[in-house]
């Protein structure tokens, strides 16, 4: 209704010289996560990114990979934050694209569930009490030794966002890092 | 039909257009399209037009194309030709114009090389286009040129690149037919869901203070749809307001019309507009000329929007009821349920007094202003206009600027497609190849693009087209010696300093046309207009009209951006002032 819009927005007290009435909203921010089924075909990753740019969208994470047998479709996991009427129009937006065949908003539609892979290399004095500290958390966070010297380990991890997040700040403390990540895939759950 | 010999690429490109029912083809020539300029030259199905500049190309199959409900095409090269094309493809997409450009491109070995003429055209016009292809192998030539005019048609029409390298135009290509061609993947909705059409029908019968909304959508749709959003107007009895786009759509002499709506719209429009209690949109986006202030958007409304395209649904505004579909299919669906409820309960006085209100409203006859014998007010030379040339068929395109206000408050359109300007993108120079290209679909009919002096030197190397084609249009120029729009807003906003306005060094209008081959008339006095006018329509030939008009005449009303639609200001022969003025507010936000 228009009136809620109203509430919604209010116009800003400083504004610069302009051609069109502008607003501050105060919405509230929201993040979301969706999975975008597309053509396997040249150009299509731009098109998406270009639209993002284009209209000033936020990329929080994104991902894409061919998913099915026959190659011919590919799987864009998007992390995206805006307010709810921007959030519509992205999903609204990409829906208008040609080469995109089904949009999924996951954090809508829920429950699902998302990970990530993070490869984290430490790197620590030879023998320092640092290496077992090391050693040890990543066993608490499930991490998995993939290559090691005498002076670094290379663990690969998965989890949600958060988890990634804490275990990377953890292994700063303990030595120089090198970080690479994946980005966010996610699936609905369930049947 | 596909003929059974094996085909080239180029001769592919000219078959799927025959396939398409194309007859007219708007382009230019370059290395990278030669082959298919040589199976062009051995064909004489379709026909083209040889234009003087790819914008042009563009605008005329926009003309083309909304003057005859058609897809319009182009076919320009690689390189200059295709970002020539860029600003008339970004004309079609936000005015929703269905275009299909073909576009040469070096051979595909080069692409990337830095090859001659070569540019990234799919990258280019990426987000200029509905939609864009790179043919990289023969055999889907023919497929994606068909899914072109399928996207460029479907749902929410637009412009549709298909670049093609110059190797595929040699190489030989399979050919299938348009049928057996689809995306998968594109499937806008046509329908309205049924438990939407009748919440948007329990809200029309228990409105008071409704009114209709209309816009380019309804054009989209077609004369049918056209018709059909006619009738349905009239068995409610609601007023109606129409936005720069959807002029056409509801005939403008019905009592029910209020008139444009927006930024330049009537005062009843736009007042009935801020009171209504419920509002339904109908192919039109609410855009930023029309919203004015959004926070004081129709605050009592309760909204109604039929679009095709989602994302313009909840962009700008929240709707209460958004209905995706078709406006021909959902205009059919509304009517069928409006008709069952024949004996519901209406609010038959509140209906009477709204109209009351709506009438005080008009009696302020908010286009009125100053006569003058001496000088040409641009208001009278278009009431003229408008009174001898009622009697035909007319079709009328604009440049943009003042010029382009007055035309859409001044001239009446009765029919849909009858009126061609360039709204979301504003773009000068668009009137007079877009009036090229309605000639083309229309033979024998009274075209005229009504212009401003500045506006019709950006393309006027197109006058050239027209004689060469016999496109006998007729450029009305209401020349005000300056960029009157831009000269408006620093009158009103910017304390009157004329920053760069003036339209210096100004060509005679007339010799400029007698060197082209084309008439050239002139107005300078009021009483000079009827001559001027009654020998443009009748002389067969291309006609430009240098109608000298007051400099400093102002378009009114006028919602100053950041302004709600109650505070309109109104010109000096309004009954009454409008409660606008610029405050130093407004002027920042202008
Ligand atoms: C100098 C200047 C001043 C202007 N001032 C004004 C003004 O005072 N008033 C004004 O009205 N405009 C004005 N404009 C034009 C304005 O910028 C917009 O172009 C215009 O208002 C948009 O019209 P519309 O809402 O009808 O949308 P359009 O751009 O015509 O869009 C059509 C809408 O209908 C939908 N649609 C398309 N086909 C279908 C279908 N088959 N079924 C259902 N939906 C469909 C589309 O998805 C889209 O949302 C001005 C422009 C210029 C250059
Ligand atoms: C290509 C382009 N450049 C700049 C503008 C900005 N602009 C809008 S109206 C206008 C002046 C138009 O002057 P004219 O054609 O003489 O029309 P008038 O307003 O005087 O009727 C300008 C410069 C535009 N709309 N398009
Ligand atoms: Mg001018």
């Amino acid at each position: 209704m228009a009136k809620k819009v109203a509430s919604q927005i209010k116009s800003s007290k400083s504004q610069p010289g302009s051609a069109y009435f502008m607003v501050d909203s105060d919405q509230r921010i929201e993040q979301h996560t969706m999975a975008v089924m597309v053509i396997n075909e040249p150009g299509v990753l731009a098109r998406v990114i270009g639209l993002f740019s284009g209209r000033g969208y936020n990329i929080e994470s994104l991902t894409v990979a061919s998913v099915t047998h026959d190659d011919s479709m590919s799987l864009i996991t998007i992390v995206t934050s805006g307010t709810p009427m921007v959030i519509e129009q992205i999903r609204n937006q990409l829906e208008r694209l040609v080469p995109v065949d089904s949009i999924k908003d996951l954090t809508q539609e829920g429950p699902y569930v998302e990970r990530e892979l993070a490869m984290v290399k430490v790197v620590t004095k030879a023998k320092s009490p640092e290496r077992a500290e090391v050693l040890r958390c990543a066993d608490i966070f499930g991490a998995k030794v993939v290559d090691t010297t005498t002076r670094s380990f290379v663990f690969a991890m998965t989890g949600n966002t958060d988890k990634v997040e804490s275990f990377i700040d953890l292994m700063r403390e303990l030595g120089r890092t090198e970080v690479a990540r994946s980005g966010v895939v996610a699936i609905g759950r369930g049947t | 039909m596909a003929s059974l010999k094996p085909m080239n690429g180029a001769e592919i490109v000219i078959q799927s257009l025959i396939d398409q029912g194309v007859e007219v083809v708007f382009g230019y020539p370059g290395g990278a399209v030669l082959p298919i300029y040589d199976a062009i030259f051995q064909q004489s199905s379709v026909r083209h037009v040889l234009v003087r500049h790819e914008q042009g190309a563009v605008h005329m199959a926009e003309g083309y194309a909304r003057s005859t409900g058609k897809v319009g095409v182009v076919l320009v090269t690689s390189g200059p030709g295709a970002t020539n094309a860029v600003t008339g493809l970004t004309d079609a997409l936000m005015d929703s114009i269905p275009i299909v450009c073909l576009t040469g491109q070096v051979p595909t070995h080069l692409i990337g090389n830095d090859a001659f003429q070569e540019c990234d055209t799919t990258g280019i016009t990426r987000p200029c286009t509905k939609h864009n292809y790179l043919v990289k192998e023969p055999k889907d030539l023919a497929r994606i040129i068909h899914e072109a005019f399928f996207v460029a048609r479907k749902g929410r029409p637009g412009p549709v690149v298909v670049d093609l390298p110059k190797d595929i135009q040699f190489a030989d290509c399979p050919y299938v037919m348009p049928e057996s061609v689809k995306p998968t993947t594109y499937r806008p909705a046509t329908r309205g869901k049924i438990q939407a059409i009748e919440k948007a029908v329990d809200l029309l019968s228990n409105a008071k203070k409704p009114i209709f909304y209309g816009g380019g959508g309804i054009i989209n749709a077609g004369p049918a749809a056209c018709k059909k959003f006619t009738d349905f107007v009239r068995a409610t009895g609601y007023p109606c307001t129409l936005t720069l786009m959807g002029l056409g759509a509801f005939p403008a002499s019905d009592k029910q019309f209020l008139g444009m709506l927006g930024m330049h719209g009537t005062y009843e429009a736009n007042m009935a507009m801020h009171d209504c209690d419920v509002m339904i949109a109908v192919g039109s986006r609410f855009d930023d000329r029309i919203t004015g202030r959004l926070d004081a958007f129709a605050p009592d409304a309760k909204i109604i929007h039929i679009d095709i395209d989602p994302s313009s649904i909840n962009k700008n505004v929240a709707v209460d009821i958004p209905i995706i579909g078709n406006v021909a299919h959902v205009l059919g669906q509304l009517t069928g349920t409006w008709d069952k409820r024949k004996n519901r309960k209406r609010n038959l006085k509140e209906l009477k007094a709204w109209w009351k209100q709506i009438e005080d409203w008009r009696s302020r006859d908010c286009l009125a202003y100053k006569k003058n014998s001496e000088i040409i007010k641009p208001q009278y030379a278009l009431e003229r206009l408008q009174a001898l040339t009622e009697k035909r068929d007319t079709f009328i395109t604009t440049e943009v600027g003042q010029h382009q206000m007055w035309a859409a408050q001044f001239l009446k359109f009765e029919k849909p497609n009858h009126w061609m300007t360039s709204g979301g993108l504003g773009t000068m120079g668009y009137g007079l190849p877009a009036a090229l290209g309605v000639q083309t679909g229309h033979p024998g009919k009274l075209v005229i693009d009504i212009a401003g002096e500045a506006s019709f030197m950006m393309n006027m190397q197109e006058i050239s087209t027209a004689v060469q084609h016999h496109l006998p249009v007729k450029v009305f120029i209401l020349n005000n010696e300056y960029l009157g729009m831009v000269r408006q807003w620093q009158e009103l906003l910017h304390g009157g300093r004329y920053s760069e306005s003036y339209a210096a060094a100004l060509p005679d209008f007339v010799k400029l046309a007698e060197s082209f081959g084309a008439v050239g008339l002139r107005a300078n006095k009021p009483s000079e207009i009827d001559d001027v006018i009654t020998e443009m329509v009748e002389v067969d030939n291309v006609v430009i009209a240098d109608i000298v008009v007051d400099p400093t005449e102002n378009v009114y009303p006028m919602i100053p951006s950041g302004s709600p639609h109650n505070e309109m200001l109104l010109g000096p022969a309004a009954k009454g002032k409008g409660s606008g003025k610029v405050t130093e507010k407004g002027k920042v936000l202008v």
